[in-house]
């Protein structure tokens, strides 16, 4: 085992508290450490998106992060959208839209489609958006919602489906 | 947080309600956007170990000594093993030919080939300890095409084979070859009035799961062991586990987990063996993981071929003959090859009349990957050129495309080149008929109000490389065959086991087969039919696992027709048996017990008119009813080895797709507007996921077209592991993909439904190419097409 170092971040609105390998990833942190296997690993290398889970509010690769370097953070996994019994809108608007198949990059996909619909309500540009300099909130068309969500692979190829699951929220 | 993770009631937190023809959401949905739902990587216990795989470096090496003195005496490790601690003497497996070593033995025969394993207490352990194993290399010279694998002094794969097949090839390093000859091509090529020939080939594809292979091995107190696994096919992995592991079958007790999606890549085993090895070895359980790197090595991949056809026709776009070779590359070992020669061969033709055929495809021994499955085997190759074809007659012809087709397209009672008649609908060129016939996306897209390009709408996207100069539009069509089940006499069944009975008031029906859901919504129609047959709200589907008979494949488009069509019999059956119940128990209440015709309703047993007769509560009254049962499709029949003869298939699929796609033709750069799809399904029993099903087949067809290629060396090696350099569809290159689903009964299948999951991955391919060629004017004659194919750079 290489150098350890304590790390506390708050997972899910829970503390927690560990020795860790100073290698560890955040992924592997969730997944290996907090048992909170929704964050999945698709490639380990931020090829794929499957691992995306929210940073204090903002969406990660958490395989590309190392777990020592998010002491005091706050981390929301796909395990902490859904409020007790009902379902975040998103994972039921992935649900109705049957926005998924085999539903392996799914948690990645909510995950990163919660960022996104915050960032465009918060006026954030995408690159597409670049060229017009907007005021407020950005309206998330289907190419805005297509470019915003490029980071996430879907093999099964429920794409045209999570479009549609993604903008129904936004709307 | 438990210290064990395995799969439970998938089901869970599902209201999913309906029946068949609804589009009903996915019973196990509920956890799978919640993260709850447990893939095999996902699977847990504690103290378990894990277990890595040393791999070859090289594609074709003697193996002169291992020594794994260094790698056991790393601290943390518990097991290293190789080939001399095999247990039995079955140290090979396979799909059809047992060809494939489960640790090299003296010589390795592709790039990535497993030779020693190691059980450690943390995987980078495990993988550190690896490399400390001493491997003794000779190389050997490569196989890797047609020339060097049939070279008479070529270096044999498989020295001494001794296989089904070994009689009758041409050469030993030609795993299988198929014949066909119908008609007299002599005689129908001097009718034609134009002839085209050409050479199409088609890049090595990979499945590219997002789930990479995983699974968990826990060693059981009678010496058997428990696998919680990602496959296609429970019952055929234990078939080639258990002898490996010298344990009777009912000791290897197989459940299935989560599948993170499949495509064929799950047919063969990949650590299914290894971590039963190091399981059994330590006496503790013992996960593997792959990295996505491993995995493209650690399955099979879509054949790469190369294909030679010559077509000929009168001046009124009639085909008058056709006769083609097509070469598959298996690579090191079997797997599915034979098979991907019978469909390659026998769909070779494509969804037309033609008289007079001669048709020749071989699969070969390479030292390159193995390949086998993927959603549409061999049928995906030979669309591609034959299709190719069709656009050049109809050029030659001067004829519309998609007229010349619909000319020459099947339809039912047609004669295939095997003999065999096509006896249900097969609407051909209805179909290219409705795909023509969808408008068309508008044009030039990119332009705005104001002054500047909409560099979204344009080929090369947001690196803004044109503001529509150079921008040249293409479209094109292609149509498809594909054969649905397993095919050539092989006895293609599966089991379904169901049980009903009284639950807090309620009837419950229990679903229990041995599917492997990978994605394809097979539990939700087996939901629906369950609710259907049985009248009940409440479906609970059992995970699957070998505790009940085989469930076949999931794969060749056949779960929703076989595994369904055996939960549609085993619901009838049930239904028989609460119907002689309800007859004994309340029979002399009422005459229509006896008379009519009885069905299962909303709880309750009704007659055909709508009277009711009983509750379903009633009649069970704590009873429960629970059977298994088999269920087959019509048999069909073996391909004549010299003639290609015979009944070999028992059903077809049928798509066709239009592609609108627009080409920088300075740049090379392609991008596809619209992918749009007319298929036929027979019956749609969840028309939401049929729908799904198009447009995933669709998107994989559209990155063989453009982009998806494994790219192997002249020295047999992978050069492009990774999803950085193999490149799938991301969302951005995914167009929009209007379905339209034609709903043609075939009389032979359960509710007449047809298994769709391949067929849009035929045609998606060429009619890109086709959109391609016809925006530039080239040729193309490979895929996937690169911008330097385009620019001649
Ligand atoms: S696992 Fe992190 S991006 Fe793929
Ligand atoms: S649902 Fe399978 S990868 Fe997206």
């Amino acid at each position: 085992m290489g150098a350890m170092t304590a790390v506390t971040l708050h997972i899910n609105g829970e503390r927690f508290s560990r020795e860790l390998d100073n290698r560890t990833t955040l992924l592997d942190l969730l997944r290996e450490h907090a048992h909170l296997s929704g964050a999945k690993k698709g490639c380990d290398h931020g090829q794929c998106g499957a691992c995306t889970v929210l940073l204090d509010g903002r969406r990660v690769n958490a395989c590309l992060l190392l777990a020592v370097s998010m002491d005091g953070t706050d981390v929301t996994t796909i395990e902490g959208l859904s409020d007790g019994n009902a379902l975040h809108p998103l994972q039921q608007a992935f649900l109705d839209h049957d926005a998924f198949q085999c539903g392996f990059c799914t948690p990645g996909q909510i995950c990163s489609a919660v960022a996104a619909i915050a960032e465009a309500r918060a006026g954030w540009p995408s690159v597409v958006t670049a060229q017009d300099e907007p005021e407020g909130p950005v309206e998330l068309t289907a190419p805005e919602v297509r470019e915003r969500m490029s980071g996430n692979l879907c093999r099964c190829g429920a794409y045209v489906n999570i479009v549609s699951a993604v903008r129904e929220v936004a709307r | 947080m438990g210290a064990t993770r395995i799969p439970g009631n998938i089901t869970q937190g599902s209201t999913a309600k309906g029946g068949i023809g609804e589009s009903t959401l996915r019973p196990d949905g509920t956890l799978k956007v919640t993260g709850e739902f447990a893939y095999s990587s996902d699977m847990w216990h504690e103290d378990m170990l894990w277990g890595f795989t040393l791999r070859s470096p090289h594609a074709h090496a003697e193996i002169k000594s291992i020594d794994t003195s260094e790698a056991l005496a790393q601290a943390g490790v518990y097991a290293v093993l190789t080939y001399d601690d095999l247990p039995t003497d079955v140290k090979n497996y396979g799909l059809e030919i047992q060809d494939t070593p489960v640790l090299a033995h003296g010589r390795v025969r592709h790039h990535g080939e497993p030779v020693a394993l190691v059980a450690a207490d943390h995987p980078e352990t495990a993988r550190r300890a690896a490399a400390k194993i001493k491997v003794e290399y000779v190389q050997l010279p490569v196989v890797h095409d047609e020339q060097t694998a049939l070279a008479e002094d070529a270096p044999l794969l498989h020295p001494g084979r001794d296989d089904h097949h070994a009689g009758h090839v041409p050469h030993p390093n030609v795993v299988h070859r198929q014949p066909i000859h119908r008609g007299d091509v002599a005689a129908a090529r001097a009718r034609a009035d134009v002839i085209v020939s050409g050479e199409y080939v088609v890049g090595m594809q990979d499945q590219a799961f997002l789930g990479p292979e995983s699974g968990l091995a826990v060693p059981a107190e009678d010496g058997g062991v428990d696998l919680y696994i990602a496959t296609q096919w429970l019952h055929s992995d234990l078939r080639q586990i258990a002898p490996v592991l010298g344990l009777p079958p009912e000791k290897v007790r197989m459940t299935l987990s989560g599948v993170g999606g499949a495509f064929g890549g799950r047919e063969d085993l990949s650590m299914q063996i290894h971590a039963c090895l190091l399981a059994l070895r330590t006496g503790k359980p013992v996960k593997i993981v792959y990295n996505r790197f491993e995995s493209f090595f650690g399955h099979v991949h879509r054949h790469p071929a190369k294909l030679w056809y010559e077509h000929g026709a009168t001046k009124d776009g009639k085909l008058t003959h056709m006769r083609c070779r097509i070469v598959l590359d298996g690579g090191a070992y079997a797997s599915a090859s034979p098979a991907v020669v019978g469909n390659a061969s026998s769909l070779s033709v494509g969804p037309y009349v033609i008289d007079d055929v001669e048709i020749e495809a071989v699969a070969l021994y390479t030292n390159n990957p193995p390949c086998g499955a993927m959603r549409g085997f061999g049928a995906v190759q030979a669309c591609f050129a034959y299709e190719a074809q069709m656009d050049k007659l109809a050029a030659e012809l001067g004829m519309d495309p998609v007229e010349f087709r619909r000319l020459n397209a099947m339809s039912q009672g047609t004669l295939l080149p095997t003999g065999q008649v096509v006896d249900s609908p097969a609407p051909v060129a209805e179909l290219l008929r409705r795909i023509k016939a969808m408008p068309l996306p508008p044009e030039r897209q990119w332009e705005t109000a104001g002054e500047s390009a909409d560099v979204r709408a344009l080929p090369g996207g947001l690196s803004n490389t044109t503001h529509g100069e150079g921008v040249v539009r293409g479209v094109g069509y292609a149509v498809g065959i594909k054969n649905v089940g397993f095919s050539e006499g092989f006895d293609d069944y599966s089991t379904a086991r169901v049980r009903l009975e009284v639950v807090g008031g309620e009837p419950v029906a229990v679903v229990h087969t041995a599917m492997a859901e990978v994605g394809q919504g097979g539990v939700t129609v087996h939901a629906q039919i369950a609710r259907t047959e049985l009248g009940v709200t409440q479906v609970t589907i059992h995970p699957a696992d070998t505790q009940v008979g085989s469930a076949g494949s999931t794969s060749a488009s056949r779960q929703t027709y076989v595994t369904g069509g055996a939960v549609k019999n085993t619901c009838e059956a049930v239904r028989e048996k609460v119907l002689e119940l309800g007859r004994a128990r309340f029979g002399s209440y009422h005459p229509a017990w006896a008379t009519a015709e009885l069905l299962l309703e909303s709880g309750k047993v009704v007659t055909d008119g709508g009277e009711v007769l009983a509750d379903l509560v009633e009649v069970l009254e704590g009873e429960a009813i629970d059977l298994e049962l088999e269920w087959r499709h019509r048999p069909t029949e073996a391909f004549d080895l010299h003639t290609g003869q015979g009944n070999g298939h028992v059903q077809y699929s049928f798509a066709a797709h239009r592609a609108v796609v627009e080409v920088d033709t300075e740049l090379g750069l392609v991008k596809v507007v619209e992918l749009a799809c007319a298929q036929d399904v027979g019956r749609a029993l969840n028309p939401l996921s049929v729908v799904g099903q198009i447009q995933g087949g669709t998107t994989q067809g559209l990155g063989l077209a453009v982009m998806e290629e494994i790219v192997v060396s002249k020295e047999a090696k992978v050069r492009n592991p990774s999803f950085t350099d193999y490149l799938i569809p991301t969302i951005l290159d995914t167009p929009t993909i209007p379905v339209d689903v034609l709903e043609l009964a075939d009389e032979h299948a359960p509710y007449g439904l047809r298994g769709i999951g391949e067929a849009p991955t035929l045609s998606s391919t060429p009619a890109v190419v086709s959109a391609i060629r016809a925006a530039t004017g080239l040729a193309l004659n490979r895929v996937p097409v690169r911008p330097e194919h385009l620019t001649g750079t």
